[in-house]
């Protein structure tokens, strides 16, 4: 069946950079958001790039160490706060979520649109500190390094704390949308898996964020006004640094990681046709992912100087973290057992999810042994653990989210075949860079040098070309799928056949979401007992 | 709607005064308590006094206990996680030293051996010899 682009829809509704820059509907925020979002993508690429470049040769090729300190600072940082974290949430989170509970909007468009201007300030911030010394500190400003350091510690703190707030705002705005705004009829369990991650992520958003905004104030406050709180010295204690860092760092890795299963959960319902195995306990496993997230930051710091007690108390408690992602993965396997699976692109994205996660996460659990930790810690074995999670987790998400959604988004389709030639290449660059890394760390080779013994060369060889491999393949996704913005074929409001209900609205959806107000009919994974029929059936109004 | 009843709840004058006697008579106990000397008992009776006086003010003042419910979860939430926090870090921050006073006994045992030994040898031979300056290193390294 031959669909059509709807007459009028949010895109087109208003028009001029003003009607952009002044919009209070979510779906042009998540838009906004996801132009700087990718464009922070491309710029930590560039610098992975770079750190790949240098490591080909023991020797100097681009930069020296100091430079070369400053490339995977930023690297680290742009990645993290500038993309990592707000991906999910903010992009589709923004786009999808009130779209999936059946609402016009979120609960304060105001505080929306201004979490984006907050997080350009923010971007601006770490513009300025690239231009200006740049950062040599690593993403994780451990003191008593940062109080030190002669590059620009302060306009980049400055940064994340900035940032922090745009976070701050869109968790909040997401609770009260998700409390509030809920169809007639959708109740907590017939809430999609997506939202309800979206949901725990917001709570983390909300209690964590703060933590690292005091942190970040009282690391400046030490620099600037010479207060003693890091500095042993000054009667400060540096070791409270990571406390207070890792208190809300390492529930930030779930505010990395949750929203990426909950595309997850949707991807493998939608192509796997079938019922959700689970849903309960995979919506109540997202909660305890959250709540066990915060009681487990001493991990990182099991060879800094705390107590034994301390990190046998982390080290104990760290592996009850494994509980709620394993609940999640073998949900995830069930569903598809027996399924109906179609191989889509966005279903790709999922299965190389599965299987690259759970390698991250089994090699989180070697490393919360603290017995193991002492003598792989700051290797390329956590380097490359933590892409395994991160690329191998939250990116491979959110690229299967942006592709399931990319026709809702815009209202056209990408080329498929181009599509999953992208994810081969992903999924192949990704596993040649890092898998070797592993090797390399049980071997001893320690995490940010510029430079190593010849011995590494080979592997730190083969590491860079699957880093090429990865970005031409990034490369390519962002041609394909900026052409479908323009050239792509109409796909029709629902060409997943999925149930949730963002697929009951014309694609691309008009400004206000839906005609009326939407009521549930069915529950979004009831693939046993409706076939979704919303080209002749948009949704019932009251 | 029941949030909008709830924050027309309006409680009557005598609970006011009754809490906010309460809230005095705690005060009152607070200096009295500060002081006598309970030992390390000191710190966890203050701070016992001032929760259930915060909690007062935040049930009756704040009329956290006749809101919804949500209200009173995100508040304890929030101390729950500051405890959390604070607790965990003791964990470290108290007992940092541990290790290192683990290590260090067998050393420091010795220590004492060497020092009776070099006290005795001191005692019986006036005239310090090498050996006495040997004990004396060995001492001193640990």
């Amino acid at each position: 069946m031959e669909h059509t682009i709807p007459e009028k829809h949010y895109l087109n509704e208003a028009t001029g950079w003003k009607s952009w820059l002044m919009t209070l509907d979510h779906k042009r925020i998540g838009i906004l958001y996801m132009i700087m979002v990718m464009f922070s993508f491309f710029l930590g690429g560039v610098f992975a790039l770079l750190i790949r470049w240098e490591l080909l040769s023991p020797d100097k090729i681009l930069m020296g160490p100091e430079m070369y300190n400053q490339a995977f600072s930023l690297h680290g940082i742009i990645m993290i706060f500038l993309f990592i974290i707000p991906s999910i949430p903010a992009i589709l989170g923004n786009f999808v979520m009130p779209l999936m509970i059946g609402a016009k909007d979120v609960a304060f468009p105001r505080l929306n649109l201004a979490s984006w201007y907050i997080y350009v300030i923010g971007f601006c911030f770490a513009v300025y500190a690239l231009f200006t010394g740049g950062i040599d500190t690593g993403w994780t400003f451990y003191t008593p390094y940062s109080s030190e350091s002669t590059t620009a510690v302060i306009p980049i703190l400055t940064a994340a704390f900035v940032l922090g707030f745009s976070s701050i705002f869109t968790g909040l705005n997401f609770i009260v949308t998700i409390h509030r705004l809920r169809a007639p009829g959708m109740t907590w369990f017939q809430l999609p898996l997506f939202v309800w991650a979206i949901y725990a992520t917001a709570l983390i958003q909300v209690l964590a964020t703060p933590v690292l905004g005091i942190t970040l104030a009282l690391l400046m406050l030490e620099r600037v006004v010479g207060i003693g709180i890091f500095d042993p010295a000054m009667g400060g204690d540096p070791v409270l640094f990571q406390h207070f860092f890792w208190f809300y760092s390492h529930p930030a890795v779930y505010i990395m990681i949750l929203p990426g299963m909950g595309i997850i959960s949707e991807l493998i319902a939608t192509f796997s046709h079938r019922r959700i195995f689970g849903y309960k306990f995979i919506a109540f496993s997202s909660l305890g992912i959250a709540f066990t997230g915060f009681l487990v930051w001493g991990h990182h710091m099991f060879v800094s100087g705390q107590s034994d007690l301390a990190a046998v108390i982390f080290s104990f408690l760290t592996f009850f973290v494994g509980i709620p992602s394993g609940i999640k993965i073998l949900n995830w396997i069930a569903t598809m057992y027996k399924g109906s699976i179609s191989l889509d692109t966005p279903m790709l994205w999922a299965l190389s999810f599965l299987i690259l996660f759970s390698i991250g996460g089994f090699t989180g659990i070697v490393l919360g042994t603290l017995s193991i930790d002492v003598h792989l810690h700051d290797t390329y074995f956590v380097v490359s653990h933590f892409h395994y999670v991160m690329v191998g987790g939250t990116v491979m998400a959110i690229f299967g989210g942006l592709h399931y959604w990319w026709p809702k988004i815009w209202g056209r389709m990408y080329n498929e075949t181009l599509a999953r030639i992208a994810v081969v290449m992903i999924f192949v660059g990704f596993n040649i860079t890092f898998f070797v890394q592993f090797i390399m760390g049980t071997q001893g080779m320690p995490r940010r040098y510029a430079t190593y013994l010849p011995q590494f060369q080979g592997m730190h060889g083969f590491s860079s070309i699957g880093a090429l491999i990865m970005g031409v393949g990034f490369l390519l996704i962002a041609i394909y799928l900026i052409y479908a913005i323009f050239k792509g074929k109409p796909a029709g409001p629902n060409p997943w056949r999925a149930l949730t209900m963002e697929w009951e609205t014309p694609s691309p959806p008009t400004a206000g979401n839906f005609e009326g107000q939407p009521i549930l009919e069915h529950g979004p994974y009831d693939y046993d007992k409706v076939i979704p029929e919303n080209a002749l059936k948009p949704y019932k109004t009251i | 709607m029941k949030d909008d009843a709830a924050q027309r709840h309006i409680l009557p004058l005598n609970l006011y005064l009754a809490v906010g006697s309460g809230l005095l008579v705690l005060t009152v106990i607070t200096v009295v308590v500060a002081q006598m000397d309970f030992g390390p008992m000191n710190l966890l009776i203050a701070m016992g006094i001032a929760v259930i006086k915060a909690t007062l003010v935040a049930m009756f003042f704040m009329h956290l206990k006749y809101d919804n419910k949500i209200y009173m979860l995100v508040f304890s939430g929030s101390l729950l996680f500051l405890g959390v926090f604070i607790i965990f870090t003791m964990f470290d921050t108290l007992r940092r030293g541990d290790i290192y006073e683990e290590i260090a006994e067998p050393y420091l045992k010795e220590a004492v051996i060497y020092r009776k030994a070099e006290t005795t040898t001191a005692l019986s031979h006036p005239a310090a010899d090498t050996s006495n300056t040997a004990s004396d290193t060995v001492t001193s390294d640990h």
